[in-house]
């Protein structure tokens, strides 16, 4: 049932704000519908926890039995809820519904950072009160429901229509500005997502058309998957590994598949590239996680390994590459990203313990990309600018914010005492003690160039004096512009001191849940 | 059964060819509704119990692909007052050539990549790769916004041509959610065509190169 009631949170607030007439009242909406997401992702994840109560409630199920006969690892990270609720159609709903344990961890990222970006949404719409707000509040929330509907369903089409869905929604949210380059960086997330996703719903057919070469029944359930993954013809099996990775992967921007990513986050509002630098494309990391996991348990792990291990890296070459020099500070962190996405692909290649770094990078990579997007918007929001030429002392402009983005920026290449640090070390540790040298060297020259590479563009905007024109508008951090900021970058802070106990659980509940063969 | 299948797949492989030679961007849509039509045929051919499901999904593919989606793109075309696709960067006699090859190596190669104990496969999976390969010559060598929206279209279709092999795994959910993503992304993609329109005064993608580095 909370799966349910998570799932409907959305579409709900959705529907109402698209029927509240104030263009001034709407926006509130949004930190209300938050609110209740994340006390139902809490609820969920505090509840439904530990894989031993999972599996009682299997045993308890209702509903149609044709299915509860999987192993157990994967019958209880399937479960969650398991009451049968039939409705019209003969579909019943709880076949649909389950979280598995990598996907709790991105629920969770996705559900606190859409709190801190709502409550800014909120006072970055007070400002643009000359523009209607009714489709940017009604597809911000439908972009949030589509991203819990990936996580929490267990169907690899549903998965898919999901996914796609996340695309259509969000294209309205970059066009926000309507300028020229909004709707050059709207037409090409919406072509080029659209394209990549189309591959990767190939895939999935691919996958499941394995299982039928060999005579097995074909589903797209990923319980059925894994089940039947080590039966299923590997030639199918490797090419629609392939295709949802090259899918999957243009929507969590990597290279070469990443250059809708740098536009859009460039182009789009502030809270909207936290979200989508944050959740969004975590969501599609998610995604190619359990792709490879199939893959994994049907005995080619090495294969997909190979392939994320080089894009992985590719990826962040990329990043070092056009991070040099970048003069816009929200492309800089849009390249970030690219970087980013990069690290979580060769964890997760890897495996063993740089997995476990893998999933606990998710959650600062997220969080820092919160805290970094957010106080650029506020600099963005005073200077009236987001290059460097224009935007100068920052640090003294908006003390907030200023150092905010700062200390953001050493997180975010890996300097103690913030959370990547620990994740990137523990994926570092990973790659030594899997005998990698010459990967974990590679990684580690890359971290160095950019680092200086990003380094030159922050420090020549948070240090120095003011320009005129700077100082000229009326912006100040506020509640509303402020209190995001600082509360996601404490976060970070914290994840970097000392990682909750539960915390830890769930993340090795992920790593653990991957690296096991049922 | 299987004659009049594979007598559609013919026909729908026929339409590629045409629609990678034609630089008139109104036949073009044309083409691919009647291909839309064409497929929506095919699931009721497939399964083996039609009951209303299959043909009601039959009925929805048909609707969306072959009158509601041409028809918004024809909108599109109309306000943007373009009749046809210029420069190509691959020219149109190469364009059906690469094609018919693909076509062609895809037929040869289908013994080895469908199973032995599925016929449907057969013709099925080349006709699907044909599909795919015609959708990205499409969206990747024409410069008009229009064109290249189509080239994604029958790139779906070559995927929901692959979806026949698998109708019993897929649900029809799942089915609808698709053709749904699908109306849904033309519907907004043809929004942001019409913008790009107003603010460039032009369909050409080309001129949508301001965002670099």
């Amino acid at each position: 049932m909370d799966v349910l009631a998570l799932i409907l949170v959305c579409p709900i607030a959705a529907v109402l704000a698209a029927m509240i007439p104030s263009n001034r009242w709407r926006p509130w909406i949004l930190p209300a519908a938050a609110v209740v997401h994340l006390s139902l992702v809490a609820l969920i994840l505090l509840g439904g926890g530990g894989p031993a109560k999972a599996t009682a409630g299997q045993a308890t199920r209702n509903g149609i039995a044709a299915t509860t006969a999987a192993a157990p690892p994967i019958a209880g990270a399937q479960t969650v809820n398991k009451v049968a609720l039939p409705d019209a159609g003969g579909i019943v709903i709880s076949d649909w519904l389950g979280i598995d344990p990598p996907g709790r961890v991105v629920l969770l990222l996705a559900s606190m950072l859409f709190v801190a970006c709502s409550f800014y949404t909120v006072g970055y719409l007070r400002d643009h009160m000359d523009q209607l707000n009714r489709v940017f509040c009604v597809c911000f929330l439908a972009f949030l429901g589509a991203m819990t509907l990936v996580i929490c369903t267990n169907n690899l089409g549903l998965m898919w229509v999901a996914m796609e869905a996340t695309t259509l929604s969000s294209a309205p949210l970059i066009y926000f500005k309507h300028t020229r380059n909004s709707i050059e960086a709207t037409w090409k997330y919406l072509l080029l997502c659209s394209v990549g996703i189309a591959l990767a719903l190939l895939g999935s057919f691919f996958v499941a058309y394995a299982a039928i070469v060999h005579g097995l029944t074909p589903s797209l359930r990923i319980a059925d998957l894994l089940r039947q993954a080590p039966a299923m013809d590997k030639r199918w099996l490797e090419a629609g590994f392939v295709l949802l990775l090259v899918g999957y992967g243009t929507k969590m921007g990597l290279a070469p598949m990443h250059s809708w990513l740098p536009d859009a986050h460039g182009e789009s509002p502030s809270p909207v590239s936290a979200m989508f630098s944050g959740a969004l494309i975590s969501t599609a990391f998610l995604m190619v996680v359990r792709s490879q996991h199939i893959l994994h348990v049907a005995g080619d792990g090495a294969y997909a390994s190979r392939l994320l291990i080089l894009l992985g890296l590719l990826s962040m070459a990329f990043a070092a590459i056009f991070m040099v020099g970048q003069k816009d500070l929200k492309r800089m962190l849009a390249y970030s990203s690219v970087e980013h996405m990069g690290i979580l692909a060769l964890g997760l290649g890897i495996g063993g313990m740089a997995l476990l770094g893998a999933m606990l990078h998710v959650l600062t990579n997220g969080f820092t990309k919160g805290a970094l997007f957010l106080s650029v918007g506020n600099i963005d929001r005073a200077y009236g600018s987001k290059t460097i030429p224009e935007v100068r002392g920052a640090v003294r402009r908006l003390p907030l914010s200023g150092m905010v983005f700062l200390l953001g920026f050493l997180a975010i290449t890996g300097s103690p005492p913030f959370g990547p640090f620990i994740s990137e070390l523990i994926i570092l540790y990973g790659t030594f003690m899997a005998g990698h040298f010459l990967i974990a060297a590679a990684f580690l020259g890359l971290l160095l160039i950019i680092f200086i590479g990003m380094g030159r563009t922050v420090l020549a905007a948070t240090q120095g004096s003011v320009p005129v024109a700077g100082r000229r508008s009326h912006f100040r951090d506020g509640l509303l512009s402020g209190l995001p900021v600082l509360a996601c970058f404490l976060i970070v802070l914290l994840l970097g001191l000392y990682i909750p106990v539960p915390l830890w659980g769930l993340l090795h509940h992920a790593a653990n849940y991957l690296e096991v063969k049922p | 059964m299987i004659m009049i299948l594979n007598a559609i797949l013919v026909l729908v492989i026929l339409i590629n060819l045409f629609a990678l030679g034609t630089s008139r961007m109104k036949a073009l849509i044309h083409a691919a509704a009647l291909q839309g039509v064409l497929l929506g045929l095919l699931p009721p051919l497939v399964v083996k119990d039609v009951g209303t499901l299959p043909l009601l999904m039959a009925a929805v593919t048909i609707v969306l692909k072959g009158i509601l989606i041409p028809n918004m793109l024809l909108k599109a075309l109309r306000d943007a007052q373009v009749k046809r696709e210029v420069e190509p960067l691959i020219g149109f006699m190469p364009s059906i050539l690469l094609g018919a090859a693909a076509t062609a190596m895809a037929l040869a190669l289908a013994g080895q990549l469908a199973p032995a104990h599925s016929p449907l496969g057969l013709l099925v999976i080349p006709t699907s790769i044909s599909m795919l390969f015609t959708g990205f010559l499409l969206l990747t060598t024409r410069v008009k916004a229009v064109t290249q929206v189509i080239g994604f279209l029958l790139l779906e279709n070559g995927i929901f041509v692959f979806g026949l092999l698998l109708l019993s795994a897929i649900p029809y959910l799942v089915e609808l959610g698709v053709l749904l993503d699908l109306f849904v992304g033309i519907f907004v993609i043809s929004i942001i065509i019409h913008h790009i329109n107003r603010a460039f005064a032009s369909q050409d993608t080309r001129r949508l190169s301001s965002l670099k580095g």
